[in-house]
């Protein structure tokens, strides 16, 4: 129904996402100078969760960079969800075609691990798997079955770009230029994890990311072995099984009825 | 450490609950103390944040303090908005629930703001509606918010107060009287703030709220930011003051969200809205 009170919300919506040049004539309220409280807050109130949510890309290219670029993203993508934690599922993407960007090209990628943290931190919780439970199972049985990667479980391989490197030495408060490690310019992978109350990562090799890429499939756990071992022919496959564990990245499936329903591969 | 909340012990001053104060809270062991949280900030699957609130919720009341119900708006509460809300009612179990008399969603994209509309007898009927949509989900009496204005709308056909306490009447609603928004709003839109105060129906008030302004960069006192980043200023408390003695004691919040202080700061703020609650409260 076209009502006066729709038209308003309309016109006034419209006139928020602008800039103060653009809205001289679009709404009558846009000239009483209040207005830019409300169009000053709504792009504050983006750009905070923004900056708030990526963390490490905001580290990488600074405060001003950062809050330009955010802006720019908030008028294109205003958020859809009053969770703000939830806003900016599409930065990442976002940062990859912006033409400012065009020579970090491993921003959108450290986008992408600030947007796992996330997704990790805000996830449902879920039983991790113990290392006994498995040992319990009959050698037969364990081949054919299925390990469930932990709801809060995400893991990525970035072939060319020490991408966890460079993302760990800007997400961590402590870490200054420094007392960061130097970057070796190599593909790295990652797993990140929440154990416990806290989301935690560690290195995750090709081979690792194709065994939990299997098990988010619901690949028996022979499978997900042979497809990590074609994708690295040196895998050490108890250490992987250690690390995966150590991570919490499983769910106890062995002793209750969860699936891998809501668990999300990530290839 | 304290105890398990009892229900019949009346909330006086509490504070806004911010991941920064979680400790704090936890142990904190003042008078009448109560926390308010954004449900939005909790609106998640599982993991650390719904922990922290359910161990603070196990040792102190807990107020939901909505921001994005958007009830003055021309649409329908988002439904499954409201049925997370109902989720976390039922979890929490809060000793209030609030929300704004504003809008914040439209087509599909929601404005971290809390927006205003003309007041008129349309959205009146409109927002009862929604106001009644949202107490049927929640089971729960919700609190309404006097919001800050910043503009001057020539489509209004009924006052504030007017407004909300037909509001109040057609839905049984409780009001949340915010002496900041009053303060803000009045010195804005240039009226009386002690006569807003005088005026508003005591009866239908469940909670207060104090907080702190800025003046607006360009433009300084002539166009005041209802900012919550700043300590309560002094011609607050003394709206604050001359409420309470008018009305009797309500729950009062020390609402802060930016430029977070320490912890006693804000307690000290907390300290002296209780003694204003204890002293001219029993003068109401």
């Amino acid at each position: 129904m076209i009502n006066a009170s729709s038209r308003f919300q309309d016109d006034f919506s419209a006139a928020l996402l602008t800039t103060a040049a653009e809205t001289v004539s679009s709404h009558p309220l846009s000239r009483q100078p209040g207005f830019s409280v409300y169009r000053n807050t709504v792009l504050k109130g983006c750009i905070d969760a923004l900056q708030a949510n990526f963390p490490a890309v905001s580290r990488l290219v600074g405060d001003e960079w950062f809050r330009a670029a955010a802006a720019v993203y908030a008028r294109v993508a205003p958020p859809l969800d009053s969770r703000l934690l939830d806003y900016g599922a599409g930065f990442a993407d976002f940062l990859a075609q912006f033409p400012p960007a065009a020579e970090l090209p491993y921003l959108s990628s450290v986008a992408r691990l600030d947007r796992f943290w996330t997704e990790a931190h805000a996830a449902a919780d879920g039983i991790p798997l113990e290392p006994q439970m498995l040992a319990r199972l009959p050698a037969e049985a364990l081949s054919s079955t299925a390990l469930c990667p932990h709801p809060a479980a995400r893991w990525y391989w970035f072939p060319a770009q020490p991408i966890r490197s460079l993302w760990q030495n800007n997400r961590c408060s402590d870490a200054s230029p420094g007392n960061a490690p130097e970057l070796r310019w190599e593909g790295e992978g990652i797993l990140i994890s929440r154990p416990a109350a806290e989301v935690v990562w560690t290195a995750l090799d090709p081979g690792g990311v194709a065994f939990l890429d299997g098990c988010a499939r619901g690949d028996a756990l022979e499978d997900a072995v042979s497809q990590a071992l074609e994708a690295q022919i040196d895998l050490d496959l108890a250490r992987l099984m250690t690390t995966l564990l150590d991570a919490g990245c499983l769910v106890n499936t062995l002793t209750s009825t969860h699936t891998c329903d809501e668990s999300t591969s990530h290839e | 450490m304290p105890g398990t909340p009892d229900p019949n012990t009346p909330l006086k001053a509490g504070l806004s609950l911010k991941p920064k104060y979680f400790s704090d809270a936890l142990g904190c062991t003042e008078e009448g103390i109560w926390f308010e949280v954004h449900p939005e900030n909790y609106k998640v699957a599982g993991g650390p944040r719904l922990a922290w609130l359910d161990a603070v919720r196990a040792c102190q009341p807990i107020s939901m303090h909505g921001v994005s119900l958007s009830l003055a708006g021309t649409a329908a509460p988002d439904s499954d908005h409201l049925d997370r809300l109902a989720q976390m009612v039922h979890r929490i179990q809060p000793a209030l629930v609030s929300e704004h008399l504003a809008w914040s969603r439209w087509n599909g994209v929601y404005y971290p703001d809390l927006l205003p509309f003309p007041r008129t007898a349309e959205s009146l009927q409109r927002i009862a509606d929604n106001i009644e949509r949202a107490q049927d989900a929640l089971h729960q009496r919700i609190a309404l918010e006097n919001p800050a204005h910043y503009l001057t709308l020539p489509q209004h056909e009924l006052g504030e107060i007017d407004f909300l306490t037909e509001l109040a009447r057609r839905t049984g609603c409780g009001l949340l009287l915010d002496v900041n928004n009053v303060f803000v709003s009045a010195s804005n839109l240039g009226y009386s703030a002690e006569a807003y105060i005088d005026t508003f129906p005591g009866d239908t008030v469940l909670e207060i709220h104090l907080a702190g302004h800025t003046p607006d960069p360009e433009l300084g006192d002539a166009l005041l930011i209802d900012s919550h980043d700043a300590p309560v200023s002094t011609g607050v408390w003394d709206l604050y003051a001359r409420l309470i003695a008018r009305i009797g004691p309500k729950p009062t919040l020390i609402e802060r969200d930016d430029h977070l202080p320490e912890f006693s700061e804000l307690l000290a703020e907390c300290r002296r809205a209780r003694g204003l609650l204890t002293t001219l409260g029993s003068l109401a």
